[in-house]
C-alpha cells in the first residue's frame, strides 16, 4: 500500500515539470492517447458508490444490476462519442459549462456551472465519508486520520500534475481495482460450484424472497411486471428511464467523464475515448455485481479447513458483526444471509427489520465482507489497496471537474475576467486545496445530519434529470435559444421536484422518499420512481425549451458553427488502421453488449 | 507527453507481484493462509508480475520503436 501511494505522488511529482500553461492543468494540454484517456473515463466514475454500490445493489437484486451498465451506460457511451464529441472538443470550449455558454448564453452557463460545482464537492464529500467510515468499521483505523490522508494524497498529486496526473493515477488506479478483485470473482465462484451453483443457490434465495428461481439470475424474463422482479421496475419504466434519460443525462452532460475526453490529443482520440471506455465497463458486471451476488450465498463458516475457517471468521467478521458494532455477534450471525450481516439500529444495537418483519440486510457491507472472507493476508492488502484506489480516484475525479468548473465557468467568468494566465494556473492550485477541505467538510457535514444527505442527493436527482434535453436539443436543433434553453431547465428541475412530491413507493413514509405534496400514485420501488421522476423532468424540459425557443429570436446561422449538428462539417476520420475508427468501434460495442444482454436475459 | 504511462504501470505491478509472490512462497501452507484451499498469494502474485513485466516491455519497445524514428 505505502507502495502505491509512493508511486501515486511520484507520478504528480514528475508531471508537475510539464505543466506551465493553465490549458496543461485543466485540459492536459490537449495531448493524451486515447487508450489512456478511455481508461481515465471509466475510473473517474469508478469511484466508491460504483465498486461498494453496485456489490450492494448485486446483492440486493441479483444480475438485474446489470441493466445499469448494459442498458444505462454503454448506449450512452457510444452516443456520446460518435455524436457529441465532435461539438465538445470542436467547438474548443474547455468545460461543458462553457459549451453551453458557447451555443445558449450566460445564465443557462451560470445555473449549469454552480450546481455543477456545488455537486461535485458534495459527492467528493459523500465519498470520502463512505470510505472513513469503511476502514473504520473494517479495520479499526481512526476515522479522521484515514479520511485525512486519503485527502491528503488526493491533494498532493492534483496541486503537483493537474489533470494529467489525475488522469495518469485513474489508470493505475484501474489496474489496482481490476486487479485486486479479479481473485475475489474467481474465489467465490470456486467456492458456490461456478457459475451454476451460483444460479442454484440464488434460486433457494429468490423463492424464499417470493419470486420465481431465475429472478436474481436472469436480467430480463422478469421485466414484463414489477412485481415479478427483486429490482421493482417494468421495462418501460427501465428503458425510458434508466436507459435514456438518466444514463444519457449522466454520460453526455457530466464535465466529470466529458473532461477526460477533451483531453485527448486529436478530435478521433476525444471520439474514441467513450468507446474504449466501453468495452471494459461492459465486462464490469462481473468484476463489481457478481461479488455482492456471491455475498449472498456463500457458506459463511469458511471453506479450506477448520483451522483456516476459524481464522476468518474470529478475525475481521467477528469485529466488524460484533466488538465495532456492539451487537451479540451469534445473533447477528444467525440472521445474516450468506456472508452480509444484517442492518442494526445504531442506537438500540439490534438488527433492523422492516414492515413484514423480515430483517433488514446491511447491503453495502456485501463487497467488502466478501473482501475479508476470502483473502488471506497479503491478497488482503492488495484488495483494500483496490478499494481505496476506487476511493481516491473517484474524489479525484470530482475535485478535477470541480477546479475547473471553478476557475473557468465561475472565477474567470464572474469574479475576475481577463486575467493572465499564470493568475488561472494558480487560481486552478487555489481551487484544489478549497476543493479538497470543502469535501473534508462535506464529509463532516455528512457524518452528522444523515438526512441532509439524502435530502442534496435528491436534489441533484432534480438538477440532473431535464439536462440531457437541453443538451440535445441545443446540439441538433438550431433553433433552440438560450431562453428557451434556461426556462426548459428550470422547468424541467421543478417538475420532477413536483412529480416526486406527488408519488411514492409502495411502503415508504411520506418525506424524503416523496408524497410531500400529496400522494397520487405509488410506485412498486423507489428505482420506478426515480425513472419516473426522471422521465418526467426531460418531456417537460423538451416541450417547455421547444416552445419558449418558438417564441424568442433564433440566433443566426454563423453564430452556430461548430455548435450544432448540420452546421458543422462532419467530422473526417484520419486514421489508417480499421480499428480506430470510431464508427467501427462503436458497432463492435453495441453488438458485443447486445449479446451480452441476450445471454443473461 | 511527459512519461509514457506504461513505465509507472509496469514498475508498480512487478514490485507488487514480486512482493506477493514471496509472501506467498514464504508462508506456504501455514494455516490462515489459504482459507480457500488454494495458494491465492503466490499464484497471483505471479499474475501480477507477468502483467507488471509485459507492460515494461511495451514501454521499451515504443521507446525503441521512438527512437529509431528520430534516429539519423
Amino acid at each position: 500500500m505505502l507502495l502505491y501511494f509512493a508511486c501515486v505522488l511520484g507520478i504528480g511529482a514528475v508531471l508537475k515539470r510539464y505543466v506551465r500553461t493553465s490549458e496543461d492543468f485543466f485540459l492536459s494540454g490537449r495531448s493524451i492517447p486515447a487508450w489512456v484517456t478511455g481508461l481515465a473515463f471509466i475510473s473517474a466514475n469508478l469511484g466508491a458508490q460504483e465498486v461498494i454500490g453496485m456489490g450492494a445493489s448485486g446483492a440486493k437484486y441479483g444480475i438485474a444490476t446489470s441493466h445499469f451498465y448494459w442498458v444505462g451506460a454503454i448506449p450512452a457511451m457510444v452516443f456520446v462519442g460518435l455524436f457529441m464529441m465532435p461539438f465538445y472538443y470542436g467547438s474548443r470550449a474547455r468545460s461543458v459549462p462553457e459549451y453551453l455558454k458557447l451555443r445558449f448564453d450566460e445564465k443557462t452557463r451560470g445555473l449549469n456551472a454552480v450546481s455543477f460545482a456545488i455537486m461535485t464537492i458534495f459527492s467528493s464529500g459523500i465519498s470520502l465519508y463512505a470510505m472513513g467510515k469503511l476502514l473504520h468499521l473494517l479495520l479499526g483505523w481512526s476515522f479522521d486520520a484515514s479520511m485525512l490522508v486519503a485527502s491528503g494524497i488526493v491533494l498532493g498529486y492534483i496541486f503537483l500534475g493537474g489533470l494529467t496526473s489525475a488522469i495518469y493515477n485513474e489508470v493505475l488506479q484501474f489496474f489496482l481495482i481490476v486487479f485486486g478483485f479479479a481473485p475475489l470473482v474467481f474465489l467465490g465462484l470456486r467456492d458456490v460450484g461456478g457459475w451454476s451453483g451460483l444460479v442454484d443457490r440464488l434460486g433457494t434465495v429468490a423463492h424464499a424472497n417470493g419470486y420465481a428461481a431465475g429472478a436474481y439470475t436472469r436480467s430480463w424474463a422478469f421485466m414484463g411486471d414489477a412485481g415479478a422482479n427483486p429490482v421493482g421496475v417494468e421495462w418501460l419504466g427501465l428503458v425510458m428511464g434508466l436507459g435514456f434519460v438518466l444514463s444519457f443525462g449522466y454520460w453526455c452532460t457530466d464535465f466529470l467523464v466529458v473532461q477526460r475526453a477533451m483531453a485527448a490529443n486529436s478530435m478521433t482520440a476525444a471520439r474514441r475515448t467513450p468507446l474504449i471506455a466501453a468495452l471494459p465497463k461492459m465486462l464490469f458486471p462481473f468484476l463489481v455485481i457478481v461479488p455482492g451476488m456471491l455475498a449472498m450465498v456463500v457458506s459463511s463458516t469458511g471453506v479450506g479447513g477448520p483451522a483456516a475457517a476459524s481464522a476468518v471468521v474470529q478475525g475481521v467478521p467477528a469485529a466488524v458483526t460484533g466488538a465495532a458494532l456492539s451487537a451479540p455477534p451469534e445473533r447477528a450471525a444467525a440472521l445474516r444471509q450468506g456472508i452480509v450481516p444484517p442492518k442494526l439500529d445504531p442506537h438500540t444495537g439490534n438488527p433492523l427489520t422492516d414492515a413484514r418483519g423480515h430483517v433488514v440486510l446491511d447491503y453495502d457491507l456485501a463487497t467488502p465482507m466478501m473482501l475479508v472472507h476470502f483473502f488471506p493476508a497479503g491478497l488482503l492488502g492488495l484488495g483494500l489497496t483496490a478499494l481505496l484506489a476506487s476511493f481516491m480516484s473517484g474524489m479525484a475525479g470530482n475535485v478535477t471537474a470541480f477546479n475547473t468548473v471553478w476557475t473557468y465557468d465561475l472565477y474567470q467568468g464572474y469574479v475576475r475576467p481577463g486575467a493572465s494566465d499564470a493568475h488561472y494556473l494558480a487560481m486552478g492550485r487555489v481551487a484544489t486545496v478549497v476543493g479538497v477541505a470543502l469535501s473534508v467538510a462535506a464529509a463532516y457535514v455528512a457524518a452528522s445530519f444523515n438526512n441532509i444527505m439524502d435530502f442534496l442527493q435528491l436534489v441533484f436527482a432534480f438538477v440532473n434529470a431535464p439536462l440531457f434535453a437541453t443538451f440535445a436539443l441545443g446540439m441538433f436543433w438550431r433553433r433552440a435559444t438560450g431562453h428557451g434553453a434556461f426556462t426548459g431547465l428550470l422547468a424541467g428541475m421543478v417538475a420532477a421536484a413536483v412529480h416526486h412530491g406527488l408519488s411514492l413507493p409502495a411502503g415508504a413514509q411520506v418525506g424524503v422518499k416523496g408524497g410531500y405534496l400529496g400522494v397520487v400514485t405509488t410506485y412498486p420501488s423507489e428505482l420506478a420512481q426515480t425513472f419516473w421522476t426522471a422521465i418526467a423532468a426531460f418531456v417537460t424540459c423538451c416541450v417547455v425549451t421547444v416552445a419558449v425557443s418558438l417564441l424568442t429570436p433564433p440566433r443566426s446561422p454563423d453564430a452556430l458553427r461548430g455548435l450544432v449538428y448540420g452546421l458543422t462539417p462532419k467530422p473526417t476520420d484520419a486514421v489508417a488502421r480499421w480499428y480506430e475508427r470510431p464508427a467501427i468501434l462503436a458497432v463492435i460495442v453495441l453488438t458485443l453488449t447486445l449479446v451480452l444482454n441476450v445471454v443473461f436475459a | 507527453m511527459g512519461i509514457d504511462l506504461r513505465t509507472p504501470v509496469g514498475g508498480l505491478f512487478s514490485a507488487l507481484g514480486v512482493l506477493l509472490t514471496a509472501y506467498g512462497a514464504a508462508t506456504r501452507g501455514q494455516p490462515g493462509t489459504e482459507p480457500t484451499g488454494v495458494p491465492v498469494n503466490l499464484l497471483w502474485g505471479l499474475v501480477l508480475l507477468g502483467f507488471g513485466l509485459a507492460m515494461l516491455a511495451l514501454a521499451r519497445r515504443a521507446r525503441r520503436a521512438g527512437r529509431s524514428d528520430r534516429g539519423p
